[in-house]
């Protein structure tokens, strides 16, 4: 079966790249492996019939956020050596916690509450579903509400992280040309009896 | 045939990583970003797998405004180390202590 095969693909790669990023000594090269896991899942996206969220999450995480994190990584001067201290002190708390948590939710996907028939054979969507357009149209009238403040909440961030980052030099010279307009005869000339 | 409940195994296994991720990297704000984003990322396959397997759109509209509060999270996050390494010359964690937390 060419899905199966596609599905183990992309899953057994995206849990890779997963382990990428948690195992990677370098910083940069955990960046690389969380975009190969991005990549994966947006095949693993586009399995599940949407289209519209795997580009969305190739061009936006891929394209915009894993780009802002390499600029940000490449500004940064850190030292990953002291980094890495501590590395393996803190193996058997994570790895418990994560081992239990892992164990939890297999547990649960097996538990038979997603055997059903529909749970396990959904037919794929015709070619003349456009998955874009369905998003839209839901998008635009159900869901309008959620959809401005999202908009509001990347406004906010967007003029948060320039206030954060912005930076006036002190050395710099400016021209202050509301003082300049402002300024009166009386504060430059001064009248001297000789 | 592939069914609901691989496709929450997979998401599962991102899901522990990104914890074990930030217990295993907790000096480096940079890394723990990216367990975040990796824990985002499970948590939204599982809800592209639901919306696909219940025929419900609604799961993709929430992967949308997950996708749109991790970007502004990143941003934020980022432009707020980049103040800190202006002020403290460092990146790591520990040196994080300015309010005695």
């Amino acid at each position: 079966m060419l899905e199966t095969a596609f599905f183990y693909t992309f899953g057994g790669l995206a849990v890779l790249g997963g382990m990428g990023v948690v195992l990677a000594r370098n910083t940069m090269h955990s960046v690389m492996s969380l975009i190969f896991s991005f990549f994966n899942a947006a095949g693993l996206f586009f399995m599940l019939d949407a289209e519209f969220l795997g580009v969305i999450l190739i061009l936006i995480y891929v394209g915009a956020v894993m780009v802002l994190f390499m600029f940000v990584i490449m500004m940064l001067e850190v030292n990953t050596a002291k980094l890495r201290e501590g590395f393996l002190q803190y193996l058997p708390t994570g790895g418990l916690v994560a081992a239990i948590l892992l164990i939890e939710f297999v547990a649960a996907a097996n538990s038979g509450v997603f055997a059903s028939d529909a749970m396990t054979t959904a037919a794929h969507l015709g070619k003349e579903v456009n998955n874009t357009k369905e998003i839209g149209q839901i998008l635009y009238t159900q869901y309008l509400l959620g959809f401005e403040i999202a908009a509001v909440i990347l406004l906010v961030a967007l003029v948060g992280a320039v206030v954060l980052t912005l930076r006036t030099r002190k050395d710099a010279k400016y021209q202050n040309i509301s003082a300049q307009v402002k300024v009166r005869r009386e504060d430059r000339v001064r009248m001297v009896r000789m | 045939m592939i069914g609901l409940s691989d496709y929450l195994i997979v998401a599962a296994a991102l899901f522990s990583l990104g914890v074990i991720g930030l217990f295993l990297n907790r000096k480096n704000v940079i890394t723990i970003l990216m367990c975040i984003e990796l824990m985002l990322l499970a948590v939204n396959i599982n809800l592209v797998a639901f919306s696909h397997y219940r025929a419900d759109l609604a799961g993709q509209i929430f992967v949308f405004f997950v996708l749109t509060v991790a970007a502004s999270e990143v941003a934020i996050g980022l432009a707020i180390l980049v103040a800190f390494y202006r002020t403290r010359r460092s990146a790591e964690v520990e040196d994080i202590n300015a309010l005695q937390g």
